[in-house]
């Protein structure tokens, strides 16, 4: 984009900064950075560049085959997907899958989780952490990791790989496994031999998750405190689910919102009052949609998900190793609030930890083997929410059927999508931090994609980011001419 | 049909002895050579829509569909040259830009004979044009659903529930691109007053356009169904 034309009504600014695309993310996105006359940070703006059109080409498909299909906007994070949407299908069938299969559901959402951490931490985001964020962006990605930290980064893989073992052993495939779930439940059980054989493999991951979580408290949590101060680090509200006591919850539960106070705004366990919550904006340059909290609306009324918004809603997590992690984790905020977005590397480490002893506690249940795993039902409602707390947040399926089951409309909330104006935030406040326009460093506009890679988006279902990935920053003045030029 | 006389031919310079009447597929077949077939189940009458099992016979220009033609005395066929392997991939091509065929999202992932065959013949790609096609689905039966979107015309349906299930509920609208498979005077299925429900049609189609709600594929792919059911008949 050499000539820049805006959209919106405001023409002040002088020059603009383009990163595109973003590194080390899942999906493609661009940054511009809007710049004053004086060459201070005036703006900065988050735009997805991917379209998809998931909502309109499902209409017409019946209700069932919508895990499948909607499993296919993400490679990270298809079990979330697939969760979300086959609890909108439980709604329309209207029952209540058996004990055992919301068991399986729930073991397979821990290897999700397990996995899509894993490589957001290892893989995408540690680079930074390990190497600093003005280091040598030669180095600065997964292959510089493998060479200089050769024993952290197979820690990584090793832990990912567990996670992916977790979906695989349960539902037949480590990506896209849809062929399992159904709606009222799953289509087969799980075998002793697999469960005997995750529970082997569970004490390895369990040692890797907590020796991270002390390395990373060791030797990170206090090294960036400049960061910690400007990445995002500003109040708003926080949404997740919670269980019936109120402690973290990923697959079914009670929707909490709370502010910046740590005070509960919100608690509804019916799914369908969540559009009495969120409201959708658009903003003309980017296809992502701006999801805010209604009560307060456009734009204050921002929110975050994921995991730092997850252990903020949460009173406590329920597992006895995460518990204690997470009760250092809260005295980081006031009220048990934690508001940099920096710590969302932190919260997503405790997640892990949480997530692995939730797998052992629902492996050492003799329930979850038994054969009792679907609920038959034909279509009886002809409107169904499903919600679940994908890797990266509140994830919301929503459709509609006629009476044959066919889908008339489909709405789709993405995790990522509830962050947006958040991301926006986040980097317009690391811009005016870091970015001096006059001299452009790299390691600048690194520390604007970082603090979006703190929040681990997921764009779509790509994972093309070895940091070798071209980055083009482009400086223009006010007429649109190229002034400057700097690729990597 | 003048039964038990044996006849010798050659299928790929094999020399190889069946029964008179026997078809080139079959005789193929029983002798360990497999030749590419979608429309084709053992149990139905053969009917040579797919073009699959096009084959040369020497001394004829012409291909012949092996599942139709009898095999003949003296005769040598050729069941896998250049040709007829590029001829194949069109043709699975072809079949594959007609209508919509998404693996990825279809029922019979993995259970797909056209997937299978396109993945033994090396089509990785279709450089066609694809027509995509929006027709709704029947699902109004309580159970069988038909999404015509991903139906390959071989008629197996049609066929087992007409000669197996005696029954004959599904038939043909239409002509070329636009032939559909129709339940009694084109009813929704579920207003059909002839179909038994017996799920024939569901065991026996190739792809993911008949199955059964609810039901994993596996347990409904039961393709050998018509092949069973006449051996049984026969008394065999």
């Amino acid at each position: 984009m050499d000539n820049y034309e805006d959209n919106s009504s405001n023409k002040l600014f002088e020059r603009k900064i383009v990163i595109n695309p973003v590194t080390r993310i899942e999906g493609h996105a661009q940054i511009d950075i809007l710049l004053n006359q004086d060459s201070t940070v005036r703006e900065a703006r988050f735009k997805v560049t991917d379209f998809r059109g998931f909502e309109k080409f499902t209409e017409g498909r019946p209700y069932y085959e919508m895990p499948a299909i909607t499993s296919r906007s993400c490679g990270i994070c298809p079990v979330s997907h697939i969760l979300a949407s086959a609890k909108a299908c439980d709604a329309i069938v209207g029952v209540t899958p058996p004990k055992t299969a919301v068991m399986l559901r729930r073991l397979i959402h821990m290897g999700q989780l397990v996995q899509s951490h894993a490589l957001n931490f290892f893989h995408l985001s540690s680079p930074d952490l390990l190497f600093g964020f003005d280091s040598d962006p030669a180095k600065r990605n997964v292959f510089g990791l493998i060479e200089n930290h050769p024993d952290f980064a197979v820690q990584g893989v090793k832990l990912r790989r567990f996670g992916q073992e977790i979906i695989e052993k349960v539902a037949g495939k480590r990506v896209h496994s849809s062929e399992w779930i159904q709606p009222g439940g799953v289509k087969w059980p799980l075998t002793r031999e697999r469960a005997d054989y995750l529970k082997a493999e569970l004490p390895k991951a369990l040692e890797i998750a907590k020796s991270t979580l002390s390395m990373f408290k060791q030797q990170m949590l206090n090294s960036f405190n400049d960061e910690v101060e400007n990445f995002g680090n500003f109040p708003s509200y926080y949404m997740g689910l919670v269980n019936s006591d109120g402690n973290l919850e990923h697959y079914d539960g009670k929707l909490r919102i709370m502010n910046k106070d740590g005070n509960i705004v919100v608690e509804c366990s019916d799914a369908l009052k969540y559009q009495e919550y969120v409201g959708e904006a658009v903003e003309p340059y980017t296809f992502m949609k701006f999801p805010y909290f209604k009560k307060v609306g456009y734009p204050d009324g921002a929110y975050r998900v994921g995991p730092l918004a997850r252990l903020n809603v949460a009173s406590h997590c329920g597992t006895p190793l995460a518990d204690e992690e997470m009760a250092e984790f809260k005295k980081l905020g006031r009220n048990g609030i934690v508001q940099s977005t920096f710590y969302y590397h932190y919260a997503r480490l405790i997640e892990t930890l949480f997530c692995i002893e939730t797998a052992k506690k629902l492996l050492d249940d003799p329930e979850i083997l038994s054969e009792n795993v679907t609920s038959r039902a034909m279509v009886n409602n002809y409107e169904g929410i499903g919600i679940a707390e994908a890797p990266r947040g509140t994830l919301i399926h929503h459709y509609k059927v006629d009476a044959q089951g066919m889908i008339i409309w489909n709405d789709m909330i993405i995790a990522t999508e509830h962050n947006n104006i958040a991301y926006n935030k986040a980097i317009t406040q690391v811009a005016k931090r870091y970015i001096k326009a006059q001299q452009l460093q790299e390691g600048m506009l690194n520390r604007v994609e970082a603090v979006i890679r703190a929040f681990d988006p997921c764009l779509s279902c790509a994972t093309h980011a070895v940091g070798q990935m071209a980055l083009d920053i482009k400086l223009f003045d006010a007429n649109g001419t190229l002034l400057d030029q700097q690729s990597r | 049909m003048a039964e038990n006389s044996m006849i010798t031919l050659k299928i790929d310079g094999v020399q190889v002895s069946v029964l008179e009447g026997t078809t080139i597929l079959k005789a193929a077949k029983d002798n360990g050579i497999l030749i590419p077939t979608l429309c084709d189940l053992e149990g139905l009458t053969p009917y040579g829509g797919c073009r699959l099992c096009l084959v040369e016979v020497t001394g004829s220009p012409k291909l012949f569909p092996a599942c139709t033609t009898p095999a003949n005395s003296g005769m040598e066929v050729t069941t896998n040259s250049e040709r007829l392997k590029s001829y194949r991939k069109m043709t699975i091509q072809l079949l594959m830009a007609e209508r919509v065929h998404m693996c990825a999202v279809c029922v019979a992932n993995d259970h797909c004979e056209l997937q299978a065959l396109a993945n033994q013949l090396g089509v990785n790609h279709v450089v066609l044009e694809r027509h995509f096609t929006r027709e709704p689905i029947d699902s109004s039966h309580d159970f069988l659903v038909i999404d015509r979107n991903r139906c390959i015309l071989c008629l197996r349906c049609v066929r087992v529930c007409d000669k197996i299930e005696g029954v004959h509920t599904l038939d043909l609208k239409n002509r070329s691109k636009d032939t559909e498979v129709i339940m009694d005077l084109d009813e929704s299925w579920g207003n059909s007053c002839s179909c038994t429900g017996c799920r024939k049609c569901a065991k026996v189609c190739p792809v993911g356009a008949i199955y059964i709600e609810g039901e994993a594929i596996t347990q409904t792919k039961h393709r050998d169904v018509a092949e069973f059911i006449t051996a049984r008949r026969n008394n065999r």
